[in-house]
């Protein structure tokens, strides 16, 4: 028996080997590039390999029955209308045919679940709408955002080869190395998913759960958010960059340096036409998807930013709202996504843009002062 | 509609209300269910409009027509409307005018609470549809209502979780209405397994809807809390658990699957034989496996959940239960095919529908095997192979099974035969544009096309235009089954009590159009 399903399942992996000639037209699941997705890959081949026999046999003898069995070639209804004999055959055989595939299924769920021994691992948390990732073992953190330009997606611009399955930092990891990922996210339910490497996880925040792959093949492999997270669910896409190890070790000297630039501007002090040119970027990554690049908002959904109350009023309830976000509504906290110099630089840019003349300027300092009064600084951000 | 208030004038029992009047205050079944079936009709177009406008936007890539958020709206609605505001209260209507008539009985049980029951709908859908009127548009969380998204909506949520509230309420007095009706007023001799199918399936999907109704009202009183009163249930901040809300809403959410496709089950059920010329084939195990299907519908919620991460121990129960649901589902799909083997058939416009529903549904059906099995519904859960999924379930599934219905006893509620080209004609181009919409569909999904997304990749444009074409096809194509309908409304050859040849049962012994009043004095049953 278990070889029977073997064999199906090589000839479901013959008919799929076919697809390159297909490209656009993929009728399968994506190639498999890990041993899990191939799994899956194999097991649902061979089930739909057994509904297409059942699918077959059973309407093969209805439309048979639809042929030969109607009124106008004369055919006379026979009266029976109950044998107990036929109900359990077609009751004990499908049973036999579920047994059957329960088996292979079961193996692939305990590998699926078996998270054990790592060789690294990596915290992924979903935010509305990025995706933020944080290697435990290397101590490398940085956000992965959308980087098709809002041009070609308002069909402005042509569209580029990855439309809306590329981004501005991708996740890089090591070939064929088991690779444990800890899920979580950070406002509302999201989920990682990127289907070569069979792995799916819900990201739930206040949760953390966790998945694992094992790349077989350099590539670049690329995913979406599959749970439904707000306005930009569709915008937030996931790109793993699986390379050797040598180009692994490159890639994570390289982050710490990024990484030790990024912190000495944290105790800079700033020109406000520097922060405002700083707080442009910082506000088209993290701000302009719902408060639009003119700062006007969506009415009804998402506040206006020019000419509000937060961005004209005392500089540190804006920082308070920025740092904290408003509880109960898509706001989010940007206290932990964001260095001090970017909170300083996204809300000088704010309190200086459009029509608003502030004229004033957060510095860095203050940012990290508020940092440690974090208790009071909530208080009016609760409002 | 005029003559059955001619005929109610001929019975001349005593005064009624005219006009607008007669059908708020109705406590008549026959009245209560043309009610039901209209408010489905129109909800359908409604709903039926946002699937065109959703489809129009995913012509191709990029956001052409729409902001993300409308988008979302959308979807949202559209399944929330199509639900609870069509599939629903159709079979709700079904029940009201047959469930007596296939009884023998003269009304149904509690007739005020059957005029409350339906009145308090056209609310509810009014509360949804206005919603979009309100700051911030309509509810876009998704028709699941998942928190913690659901949390940060605007007023219109809380709206929405009225409008569940009430439509809930409706299906449990309604409920309450069918059992008390099928268990004390049978005609004599109507022994339970004697009764016809269709109020075997009504009588199940009744006490499914009863255990679960008030747990989506739980769920939903919760995030209603959760919005408005500080509570935390939902919320990990507070101690509270987003997953505990996916576990809430499912107990209620998977019987509510099988709620939606029961009766259509049992409408089929007496389509078949009727056209076959033939008894139904094993009668007791259409009403076991429909029994059987309800209790598991109990203990397999969590399959919806693979992706939220739990042990490997309850990936395996809740794999295992679903899978087991294949073996009643799959005896009675054996069982129609054996009612129609060596009939004698024909292929009227509701047999077609009856057809194409055994066949297309089984697709779903397989598609749901697929699922069932846990590593595979990984990879696929939350795309568009999903979305085809519960559409050739409820598509093809519960929408034909209503068709079929609707054509099979139209003759008997207008007195009219329908108009069988037309009819023939609303079958073929449904049934081709369903299948130009929702085949596509599996493909997108297994390619790693994620739903509820208004923009998508550059691959995923064939299959998606493929789509959109027959979505418009299969959209328009509804326009035939209201010429149809209304038609047969305004007249048509005079159908005799006996509509079809080989139709068995109560309901064909009154005339066409049936009485204002029926039954009076109780048949007696052989």
């Amino acid at each position: 028996m278990k070889s029977m399903w073997k064999q199906a399942g090589i000839m479901g992996a013959a008919l799929a080997a076919s697809r390159p000639a297909l490209a656009e037209w993929a009728f399968n699941l994506q190639t498999p590039a890990s041993e899990v997705a191939e799994h899956v890959f194999q097991l649902h081949n061979l089930i739909m390999l057994v509904c297409l026999g059942i699918f077959v046999v059973v309407f093969g003898a209805m439309f048979y029955s639809l042929f030969k069995h109607r009124k106008s070639v004369g055919h006379k209804a026979a009266h029976f209308h109950e044998n107990t004999t036929v109900e359990v055959i077609w009751t004990v055989i499908p049973f036999v045919i579920l047994m059957g595939m329960a088996y292979p299924a079961a193996k692939v769920v305990i590998d699926m679940k078996d998270t054990k021994n790592p060789d690294m691992t990596v915290k992924i948390t979903g935010y509305q709408w990025k995706w933020g990732y944080d290697y435990l073992n290397d101590g490398i953190s940085f956000y992965s955002n959308l980087s098709t330009p809002r041009e070609q997606i308002n069909g402005t611009s042509a569209k580029g080869e990855h439309y809306l399955l590329e981004v501005d930092e991708p996740m890089v990891v090591p070939v064929g190395k088991r690779v444990r990922l800890l899920i979580t996210a950070n406002d509302v339910l999201h989920s990682w998913w990127v289907p070569a490497l069979g792995a799916k996880q819900d990201a739930i925040p206040g949760f953390i759960r966790d998945s694992w792959f094992k790349a077989d093949k350099i590539g670049t492999y690329r995913g979406q958010c599959v749970e439904l997270c707000g306005k930009d669910h569709g915008f937030m896409p996931i790109v793993v960059e699986v390379v050797s190890e040598e180009d692994y070790k490159a890639w994570v000297a390289k982050k710490k340096g990024t990484a030790q630039v990024a912190a000495a501007d944290d105790s800079k002090t700033f020109e406000v036409a520097e922060l405002v040119e700083r707080g442009e970027k910082v506000y088209q990554a993290n701000c302009a998807a719902c408060h639009q690049a003119n700062g006007m908002g969506l009415p009804g959904a998402f506040p206006a930013i020019n000419g509000s109350k937060v961005a004209t009023g005392p500089i540190a309830d804006h920082i308070a709202v920025v740092m904290n976000g408003r509880p109960g509504t898509a706001m989010a906290a940007f206290a932990g996504q964001l260095s001090d110099a970017d909170i300083a630089a996204v809300v000088t840019y704010q309190r200086n843009a459009w029509d608003n003349k502030m004229g004033d300027a957060a510095q860095p300092a203050e940012i990290a002062a508020a940092r440690g009064g974090a208790a009071e600084a909530a208080a009016p951000a609760a409002q | 509609m005029s003559d059955v208030a001619h005929a109610h004038d001929d019975h001349g029992h005593h005064a009624h209300p005219t006009g607008i009047m007669r059908w708020l205050t109705t406590t008549n079944h026959k009245d209560i269910g043309t009610l039901y079936l209209f408010f489905a009709l129109i909800m359908l177009f409604a709903a039926g409009s946002m699937a065109l406008l959703i489809r129009a936007e995913l012509f191709q890539p990029g956001l052409q027509l729409m902001h993300p958020d409308f988008f979302n709206q959308l979807t949202t609605m559209h399944g929330l409307i199509m639900i609870f505001g069509v599939i629903m209260p159709a079979f709700s209507g079904f029940a009201n005018w047959q469930v007596p008539l296939m009884l023998g009985a003269p009304d149904m049980a509690f007739p005020r609470m059957n005029n409350w029951a339906f009145w308090v709908l056209p609310v509810a859908g009014l509360m949804l549809m206005s919603s979009f009127l309100l700051p911030g548009g309509a509810v876009a969380g998704g028709w699941t209502m998942y928190p913690p998204l659901f949390i940060q909506g605007g007023i219109s949520y809380d709206l929405t979780i009225l409008a569940v509230h009430i439509m809930g309420l409706s299906s449990i007095m309604g409920s309450i209405n069918i059992i008390t009706t099928i268990l004390n007023m049978r005609a004599p001799g109507l022994t339970l397994m004697k009764m016809p199918l269709f109020c075997w399936t009504w009588l199940i999907t009744a006490y499914l809807l009863i255990a679960t109704m008030p747990v989506l009202a739980g769920a939903v009183t919760m995030l209603l809390t959760d919005r408005n009163f500080g509570t935390h249930f939902f919320n990990a901040a507070g101690g509270g658990d987003p997953v505990m809300f996916q576990h809430i809403f499912w107990f209620f959410a998977h019987p509510e699957v099988y709620i939606l496709i029961l009766p259509a089950f049992g409408i089929v059920s007496q389509v078949i034989p009727t056209f076959a010329r033939k008894p139904l084939f094993g009668y007791a195990s259409m009403v076991y496996a429909t029994a059987s299907i309800a209790i598991l519908s109990f203990i397999v919620w969590a399959h919806h959940m693979f992706t939220v991460g739990m042990p490997a121990a309850a990936q395996l129960f809740f794999m295992f239960s679903t899978m087991l649901i294949a073996v009643p589902t799959g005896v009675k799909v054996f069982n129609w095919v054996a009612t129609m083997w060596k009939g004698s058939m024909t292929f009227e416009t509701p047999m077609l529908f009856a057809i194409a529903f055994v066949c297309l549904f089984t697709i779903g059906g397989f598609s749901g095997l697929v699922l069932a099995i846990a590593p595979v519904d990984i990879q696929l859960h939350d795309t568009y192979y999903v979305v085809a999924h519960f559409h050739y379930v409820l598509v093809s599934g519960a929408l034909f099974a209503i068709f079929a219905g609707i054509y099979y006893w139209m003759p008997k509620w207008t007195g009219h035969m329908y108009d069988e080209t037309l009819g023939k004609w609303h079958f073929w181009l449904s049934v081709i544009g369903m299948n130009i919409v929702f085949f596509p569909m599996h493909f997108l999904g297994l390619a790693g096309m994620p739903r509820r997304i208004p923009d998508y990749a550059l691959q995923f444009t064939e299959f998606n235009q493929i789509a959109t074409y027959g979505a418009f096809i299969f959209g328009f194509s509804q326009l035939i089954f209201l010429a149809v309908v209304l038609k047969s409304i305004k007249g048509g050859a005079k159908a005799p009590a006996r509509v079809w040849e080989g139709a068995e049962g109560l309901e064909w012994t009154v005339p066409s159009p049936a009485p204002y009043h029926t039954f009076e004095t109780a048949p007696v049953v052989k």
